[in-house]
């Protein structure tokens, strides 16, 4: 399966979701999927699988985002998580050094696993709490270009620069990346046209 | 981990996972506990590098074959039935969505000293040259009355009650000759043995039509769909479903040492020096040796080769079935292939297994039929498990032990395992009424 598939303008995207506990992983999805914001968001249950379409220039983008569902916790994620993802995006709390300390081991872990085409990107999450900063935006920024990443702070809270980290993977994405080998089919309890039945050819 | 759970799942094979995710579904707190670093137990797949230090005791796999993360090499080869079991699980709990299948592109059969694709319609077995042309017309017959059976139609039973008609009566009222019945038992009802034929025909005839259904269902030349990447992806799917649902997920823990009460019922689990608490325990064979007993030995080569399996069309993925008869055993031989339009392998190398249950304790003669047929080979492992089944009282201990993978070709019987394991957890019993007409796949 190759990590962006489609024709023309219509790309599909694994995108990934990585970092700690309560960086605000699933917050940052919800806002940017459902524009909802909930306070004492709680661990994920239940969903952890979300599509989303973007626009952009000359092609739309369909994310398929995965969320880590708590396996991060103890460091049990299964390989199947990384496989053929097309992008990821490494959350950490800027009010929490050891939030950051832990992406960059996330980090290295993706660059283990992942594809080496993946993009990737940096987000500095809660960026409302500027009072109780731990992380400088310099700091992070500067870890970002030496490894490949992309870096933006956000607010799952007020919104902001969410949906700028989606569009701007999705402006990063490698347009028409060849097959490598004739995807898979995905089984579904509906007729072909369902939701997950975006093909090729449509 | 010093918690209370409603249930601890140790071992991650794909029984446990689909426990575990059934269980987190239904709202149990579920901890789920493997004592090595990876997932799927013995139902992973390694890559090679794996494969190495499990069978050659090096990490150092020869230059010549490639990158060790393009292999993906099952533990325990089977193919799915494409409207089976293990489909209506996938789709009852929607973890198809974190896989990729593709139809098994071949299914044949060993006929008196060659290899035949398997006639599964009337309209192949008049092709077929496993039956003469009289023959032909008789077998025809007995699938049209197949493929028109209806267990609820009283009308397409010609009269007979399959619930009490033997296998072999039903056959005798065709006049099937013995080479006919020994492919239609075996590589389309499946039988790993010749036991059906005193058994009432209701079973053979349901599996027959399944074998049909299955292999109507993606057009595809066989009735077996297969897992991008490998079978090692399905227990993780169903793990990440059950984590999805609140179950808690820790890899690498050594020792799992399940406690119990002075009344002998299940306390708790402990690692490492911290004891988790909780009410039942699910668990593969290995974690309580006590409490299980043998039942069998399963062996089966692993090969890396060059080419496909010679004789099936070039076929990159295929199922060739060796009926016991055929071979003078009382057990069926196996054989599986797949490469890289699974994604299994590199471009141009296919990975093949011999398998059956184990009448000696030689591996490499008892195997020797099935590796003939193979042609050269790149590599090859020889291995033989012993398959164990629970011998405890569940509502004594509130310990549900699987049942060792057995060396059938497909899941039915794994799921079936899974669906027993679930009524005795829960009291319940799991309705997989999906509509599988509806089901269909969709092309990514």
């Amino acid at each position: 399966m190759a990590s962006t598939i489609g024709s023309h303008n219509n790309l599909n995207a694994k995108l990934v979701l990585l970092g700690d506990m309560g960086a605000g992983k699933s917050s940052l999805v919800l806002r940017f999927v459902k524009g909802q914001f909930l306070e004492f968001q709680e661990s994920t249950i239940g969903a952890a699988f979300f599509s989303q379409t973007l626009a952009v220039n000359d092609a739309t983008v369909k994310f398929e985002i995965w969320d880590t569902a708590g396996q991060e916790r103890y460091h049990s994620l299964a390989p199947m998580y990384y496989r053929g993802a097309a992008a990821a995006i490494i959350v950490y709390d800027i009010t929490s050094s050891d939030s950051f300390t832990r992406a960059k081991k996330w980090v290295q872990e993706l660059q283990k696993q992942g594809n080496p085409n993946m993009v990737m990107a940096l987000a500095g999450n809660k960026a409302d709490l500027e009072e109780k900063r731990k992380v400088t935006a310099d700091e992070a920024r500067i870890y970002a270009e030496e490894n490949g990443l992309f870096f933006m702070e956000t607010s799952a809270k007020t919104a902001a620069n969410v949906n700028d980290v989606f569009h701007e993977i999705a402006k990063r994405l490698p347009r028409a990346q060849p097959t490598q080998n004739p995807a898979g089919m995905v089984l579904v309890d509906r007729p072909a046209e369902g939701a997950r039945a975006a093909s090729c050819c449509s | 981990m010093d918690e209370e759970y409603d249930v601890i799942v140790l071992g991650t094979g794909l029984k446990e996972c689909i426990l575990s995710g059934l269980l987190s579904v239904d709202g149990l707190k579920v901890l789920h506990m493997d004592r090595n670093d990876y997932y799927g137990g013995e139902s992973s797949s390694l890559n090679l590098i794996q494969l190495w230090k499990k069978f050659r005791g090096s990490d150092k796999p020869p230059a010549h074959l490639g990158s060790s993360r393009d292999y993906n090499v099952d533990m325990v080869p089977k193919f799915i039935m494409a409207n089976g079991a293990l489909v209506r699980v996938l789709i009852h709990t929607d973890v198809t969505k974190y896989l990729y299948f593709k139809a098994v592109d071949g299914s044949f059969v060993y006929n008196k000293g060659k290899v035949h694709k398997v006639p599964a319609t009337d309209m192949e077995a008049l092709k077929s040259p496993l039956m003469g042309i009289f023959e032909k017309r008789r077998a025809r017959k007995f699938f049209i009355y197949v493929q028109d059976y209806n267990e609820n139609e009283p009308k397409t039973h010609e009269g007979m009650d399959l619930t009490r008609v033997t296998t072999r009566e039903l056959i005798a009222k065709y006049g099937l000759d013995d080479n006919t019945v020994d492919f239609i038992g075996h590589a389309l009802a499946l039988h790993r043995d010749d036991r059906y034929l005193n058994e009432p025909a209701l079973d053979t005839v349901k599996r027959m039509k399944l074998y049909a259904e299955s292999l109507a269902r993606f057009q595809g030349g066989s009735p077996y769909i297969y897992p991008l990447y490998g079978l090692g992806e399905l227990p993780q799917a169903f793990a990440r479903l059950s984590a999805v649902y609140g179950g808690t997920y820790m890899l690498n823990k050594p020792e799992c040492k399940v406690e119990f009460d002075e009344e002998g019922k299940v306390c708790g689990v402990t690692s490492e020096g911290e004891t988790a608490k909780c009410k039942k325990v699910v668990c593969d064979p290995s974690y309580l040796p006590n409490k299980v007993r043998k039942v069998g030995k399963v062996a089966r080569a692993i090969c890396i080769m060059s080419h496909p399996i010679p004789n099936t069309n070039e076929s990159p993925s295929v199922q060739v079935i060796l009926p016991q008869k055929q071979l003078g055993r009382r057990s069926d031989m196996y054989l599986f292939c797949c490469s890289y339009s699974h994604n299994v392998a590199p471009k141009g190398k296919y990975i093949a297994f011999v398998s059956t249950e184990a009448e000696t304790d030689q591996p490499e003669i008892e195997l020797k039929p099935g590796l003939d047929l193979l042609g050269p080979v790149d590599e090859i492992f020889y291995d033989t498990y012993d398959r164990f089944e629970p011998c405890n009282e569940p509502s004594l201990d509130n310990c549900f032990i699987s049942t060792s993978y057995d060396a059938t070709t497909h899941f039915e019987s794994t799921v079936s395992d899974v669906l027993n394991m679930y009524s005795m957890i829960t009291g319940k019993v799991l309705d997989l009424n999906v509509d599988l007409s509806a089901a269909s796949a969709a092309e990514e």
